[in-house]
């Protein structure tokens, strides 16, 4: 079928333009620094695909590369079941709806640094209130020297600070259900259980894969919050992806091999988020 | 004319980026003059464009790249084979 006019498209150019200045152009030139040597002063020297083969190599990358997985998984089983539980418990209208929404709004208003310092303060053994108490109610905790206190305390953070996203968009998916099929289904006399899977779950679909592609790709590309907190230690128990991109290209100045990292990082997220796109908008096109 | 040795092209990245570019120029001029750029149903159970196609025929290629540099190493002839081979698959079967 031919289409008559494709004049619309121009209306994206603005886009087309913005995204090329602050996207494109940058991602060109780490592509270009990706395959060279540099000593400062723009002075360049061909190294090919060197770097790429020193980091698909390297023990450290792939060591980053795991705790950043792992750490994505963990997040994506905690935050979305757990944001979808809040959501379907919350008041659909009247007063208390809107003072759940103010509430579940406010960790997001919070900048990212402010977080990490915040939850330094808040997991500190012997003044923070959380290692405290946890220290008081008998757990060996302190995120200072121990890898699984630290793990623990920032994907406690993170919990903290990014399920309100997943309970706002599965709860503006659930508003969003007309109630005649509340109705069809008591009717029915569907359970509980039935409307949940049958109605509300598929419903939701759309905001879900919005907050999976949210929350994997801010996971999977987390820098401040747990850089402020535990600036990557101890040891390097917390060294996700970006802290060790960083630590090469601004601590080392590597920029050769940072470059290379952070394209390979890249390939990396798009993979993953074009996957779980596709897999999760195949049935809603069947 | 701008002074763009900041960006520290060289003629082989030139060459990559002109090739990426050219494909999707080229992928708009065929829209233009053969239309047929619907979504089909391929062997993957996907429904893609072809923009799509091309899409996971260089993302495809990147991981194949990436995969042969580091199992295999250089060259990457070898893996510049299997990633023509992967495109055509694409186009052909996806």
């Amino acid at each position: 079928m031919k289409t008559e006019n494709q004049r619309a498209w121009w209306l994206v150019a603005p886009v087309v333009l913005l995204v090329a200045f602050n996207a494109l152009v940058p991602l060109m030139t780490v592509v270009n620094y990706s395959v060279q040597e540099t000593f400062g002063n723009n002075q360049f020297f061909w190294h090919g695909v060197g770097w790429f083969q020193d980091v698909l190599n390297s023990e450290r990358f792939h060591a980053a590369l795991g705790r950043q997985l792992l750490f994505t998984a963990i997040i994506l089983v905690i935050e979305i079941p757990l944001g979808v539980a809040i959501a379907l418990c919350m008041p659909k209208k009247g007063f208390w709806a809107s003072v759940c929404l103010v509430l579940m709004a406010l960790p997001l208003l919070i900048p990212w640094n402010v977080v990490g310092a915040m939850w330094n303060i808040f997991a500190l053994p012997d003044i923070g209130l959380l290692g405290y108490a946890l220290n008081a109610a008998g757990f060996d905790y302190d995120y200072t020297q121990q890898p699984l206190s630290a793990w623990f305390t920032v994907i406690l953070m993170d919990v903290w600070h990014w399920t309100s996203l997943v309970v706002l968009l599965a709860y503006a998916g659930l508003v969003a259900i007309p109630d005649a099929y509340y109705q069809a289904a008591k009717i029915d006399g569907a359970s509980a259980w039935k409307v949940f899977r049958h109605i509300q779950l598929p419903k939701m679909n759309r905001v879900l894969t919005i907050a999976i592609l949210l929350r994997f790709m801010d996971s999977f590309m987390i820098y401040t919050e747990p850089f402020v907190l535990t600036g990557g230690g101890p040891g390097n128990a917390t060294t996700f992806l970006s802290i060790d991109l960083v630590k090469i290209a601004l601590g080392q100045f590597d920029l050769g091999p940072a470059a290379a990292m952070s394209l390979i990082y890249f390939v990396i997220t798009l993979a993953v988020s074009w996957l779980f796109f596709t897999l999760m908008t195949r049935n809603e096109a069947k | 004319m701008m002074d763009l040795s900041w960006m520290a092209w060289t003629w082989q990245t030139g060459a990559f980026f002109a090739v990426i570019f050219l494909s999707i120029a080229f992928m708009g001029v065929r829209e233009r003059f053969k239309p047929g750029g619907h979504p089909r149903r391929g062997v993957l159970g996907l429904d893609t464009t072809r923009g799509d196609r091309l899409f996971i025929t260089y993302l495809g290629s990147a991981f194949i790249v990436l995969g042969w540099l580091g199992i295999m190493g250089t060259p990457l002839w070898g893996a510049l084979i299997l990633a023509l081979l992967w495109g055509g698959f694409v186009f052909w079967k996806v």
